[in-house]
């Protein structure tokens, strides 16, 4: 049977056909809804995780327990889990364990472009790269095959397109794969020094073995269409070379990429006049095939950057230039993305833009970093997970020296991200005597990604309920004695709490404390604070609206100024009677619409 | 031989759901097909965009710019800001709506008022009256199932199996007013 899915729906269709017993995420775009779609199944235990640390190591777990198991994370996730993927490396596996990267071309929703194929090099593991949704299926089954046969994890590299488009897959049916009864190996698994330089030659000899796997295996295949020009390429490039070149080319087509087929590249480049190395991010491939000593043509070419799209390959290789329709720049405007209308955000970052002079500003990852936009214009830094508290830290003891300036750091970031890797950041600020202001806009969902759960939430993947961690107890027992909790739609009690934590001379904690208006996570004491939720909502008396424009800086996508009249008004179909906006009016022209009240 | 449709709109719009249907359409009908689209800031008002390719055999599940045979927009800006993707001799299949952004929102910059003057003077464009329609079917959010039905008259393949795509891929009680939504859309384009 065939069917269209994604390449995570199809990982996923894999991970449960090959039998694999436990699986483990956090999330990340472009990876999120591998465990998602895992999650479906049945038969696999899955959970979600605090960090891809931990995600990987409760993998590794599962699999000296006798277990497949199987991790997935975003490009930057895998840094956090390299700590446990580089001596895992030198361990191997009992149960078959696979670890997914999901990497940005182009970087659509990440801080950087790093190129993971690196990792796979670095960490000495194999990897295979799927260029579609089939073989993204087809290989995850394969891949456990070899994890046990060669005794490692494996790195399963995917990008943004392999994972986000949609292809037919040929479904197959799951194999069942029992449990391995444990047994404790000293000399496998307890990575004292000892051990470790003993298993350091044991890596070498894997490789050296993967080395002569890598030239017959069956996802390295040459594509011979009888030309002078030949075209190494992997991934989706692959897919984007075939549409440029079509079969003017022949190639080879690379599945298993660490490590690399010497001969099979050697071979392939003799047989040619002219051989393109077609591959996104860095030149992975081609550096190796120039210290085989081979004449191809790579980045000289080709950009080191972005996508590798069909476009950029004919612009490259084949000079051809645009041929469609002309864009005219004069009809359209920037659409940048925005906080949604009732986000618990806008009256946060409202009132805090208010002190922009006196503060600086350290950002995190998640929703909270679109406050970078306007009309809020409300982060100096964003670096990654959970850096917002420690990097605000370092920033203030610098400042501190400065006495010309006494600006304070702010420090954001939400509840997953002080799960992540926040609450490690914060007891370095206590416990070095810090003096940030520190705030959790706790919304109580992991927001950015498309709301999963995370320990704040009281659900677990599986939507079982679960412990709620108690973030104002988690704090107050790090050590931090200033602490207050703030409903960031009441515009006064914010900033009361931000004036609080200016005048104080050590480190607070301020936690905003409203749920996503997405996922409409609501407690019986929301209700009580907020009489009719998101039931009413607010309009313009047009006669007392002067067109000051302060309403429009909350930012709020639901108003609308005319230029024409010089007034504003309240989409009705969009607003959520939030009331933001009504607080910041200076001339009390917004009130509630009683049409909805 | 691949043909490429791509669909753009403003988060929240309902492109999702109608290039899924699109997809259903041609998987149904024994094409090879491939769909692309970038997620992540879809609920929160920014630009939107999902990609079809059909044919014999498909590589890439990303459309080139110039490449596209048409071009279905759910509303005027994107329209503008996506008409490269087209062909010269591509279609234009464009919701009549506009939604602001963030910089025509405070009245900075005003909201271009040509852009269908502009388009349909170099492309062959069918102006959709989209939302309202939809509104006065009842129900704002089948705008996307009238530009289904637009699509499906420009696509003119009669091997496609357009209602039980849609039945396929929307709750039970919304199969009335979307196939009624669809029919709209279909007589839309003469």
């Amino acid at each position: 049977m065939k069917k269209i899915l994604s390449g995570n729906e199809a990982v996923a269709r894999g991970v449960y056909e090959a039998s694999v017993h436990f699986a483990s995420a956090y999330p990340g775009t472009p990876s999120t809804e591998i465990l998602q779609n895992i999650s479906t199944y049945k038969h696999i235990y899955a959970e979600w995780a605090p960090n891809e640390k931990v995600a990987l190591e409760t993998a590794i777990g599962a699999s000296i327990a006798g277990g497949r198991s199987f991790a997935a994370m975003k490009h930057v996730g895998v840094n956090v889990a390299a700590d446990p993927l580089f001596t895992f490396a030198y361990t191997g596996v009992t149960g078959g364990c696979v670890l997914v990267t999901a990497d940005e071309p182009g970087m659509h929703s990440s801080q950087n472009e790093q190129d993971n194929r690196n990792y796979a090099k670095f960490a000495k593991i194999p990897m295979l790269e799927p260029s579609n949704s089939q073989e993204s299926k087809d290989m995850i089954i394969d891949a456990y095959e070899l994890s046990e046969k060669y005794d490692s994890v494996i790195l399963f590299r995917m990008t943004t397109r392999v994972c986000h488009s949609k292809s037919l897959v040929e479904l197959g049916e799951r194999k069942e794969v029992e449990l391995i009864p444990y047994k404790k190996n000293f000399g496998k698994y307890v990575a004292i020094p000892a051990i470790g330089r003993k298993l350091r030659h044991k890596v070498e000899e894997r490789m050296n073995i993967l080395k002569e796997y890598s030239e017959k295996s069956k996802w390295n295949y040459e594509i011979d269409n009888n030309s002078k020009i030949g075209v190494i390429s992997s991934g989706i490039a692959f897919e984007y070379a075939n549409e440029a070149f079509g079969d003017t080319v022949s190639y080879l087509k690379l599945g298993f990429t660490n490590p690399l087929p010497a001969n099979l590249i050697s071979d392939f480049c003799d047989k040619h006049e002219k051989v393109y190395i077609i591959e996104e991010n860095d030149p992975y491939i081609e550096e190796f095939a120039k210290i085989l000593g081979k004449n191809v043509i790579g980045k000289e070419l080709f950009p080191y950057s972005g996508e590798m799209t069909p476009d950029v390959i004919r612009r490259a290789a084949l000079s051809e230039n645009y041929k469609g329709v002309e864009l005219n720049e004069d009809l359209f405007v920037g659409r940048p993305p925005t906080f949604c209308t009732g986000c618990p955000h806008r009256g946060f970052f409202y009132e805090l833009g208010k002190k922009r002079k006196k503060i600086i500003v350290a950002g995190d990852i998640g929703c909270y970093s679109l406050a970078v936009g306007e009309p809020y214009d409300m982060m100096d830094t964003l670096i990654c997970m959970g850096a917002s508290f420690s990097s605000g830290h370092g920033m203030q003891k610098i400042m501190e020296m400065k006495e010309e300036d006494d600006r304070r750091i702010v420090t954001v970031m939400g509840d997953s991200t002080f799960f992540h890797t926040g609450i490690n950041s914060l007891i370095n600020t206590v416990y070095n005597k810090g003096n940030t202001i520190n705030v959790i806009l706790d919304n109580r969902i992991t927001g950015m990604t498309g709301q999963q759960d995370n320990p704040g939430t009281g659900l677990n993947l599986a939507q079982e309920t679960s412990t709620i961690m108690d973030i104002e107890g988690i704090v107050r027992a790090i050590g931090i004695k200033n602490i207050r909790r703030v409903n960031p739609n009441d515009l006064q009690e914010t900033k009361d709490a931000i004036n609080w934590a200016l005048d104080l001379q050590e480190s607070s904690v301020i936690i905003t404390d409203w749920p996503c208006k997405l996922k409409k996570r609501y407690n019986d004491e929301d209700f009580a604070r907020y009489d009719k939720m998101w039931q009413t909502k607010d309009k313009v008396i047009e006669d007392l609206c002067t067109g000051c424009k302060a309403c429009l800086r909350s930012g709020c996508a639901s108003l609308i100024f005319d230029p024409g009249t010089k007034k504003v008004s309240i989409n009705p179909n969009t607003c959520v009677g939030c009331d933001v906006c009504l607080q910041i009016c200076p001339y009390d022209a917004i009130v509630k619409d009683d049409k909805y009240v | 031989m691949s043909k490429s449709i791509k669909v753009v709109g403003v988060g929240g719009q309902g492109t999702i759901l109608l290039a899924k249907i699109l997809t259903t359409v041609f998987v149904e009908a024994g094409y090879d097909v491939k769909m692309s689209e970038i997620h992540g800031m879809s609920q929160r008002g920014g630009s939107v965009s999902s990609e079809i390719r059909y044919g014999n055999k498909v590589y890439s599940p990303v459309i080139e710019k110039g490449d596209a045979s048409i071009l279905v927009s759910l509303e005027q800006m994107e329209a503008a800001r996506n008409v490269d993707y087209l062909k010269k001799d591509g279609v234009l299949i464009v919701n009549d709506y506009k939604i602001h952004s963030m910089v025509t929102l405070n009245g900075k910059i005003p909201y271009p008022d040509n852009i269908l003057e502009d388009l349909s003077n170099r492309v062959k464009t069918y102006v959709i009256d989209g939302t309202n329609k939809a509104v006065e079917l009842g129900l704002d959010k089948v705008m996307n199932i009238i530009m289904l039905g637009a699509l499906s008259k420009v696509i003119d393949l009669d091997n496609l199996k357009w209602e039980d795509a849609i039945r396929e891929n929307v709750k039970p009680q919304y199969i009335d007013i979307n196939l009624k939504a669809f029919k709209i859309g279909l007589n839309e384009v003469k």
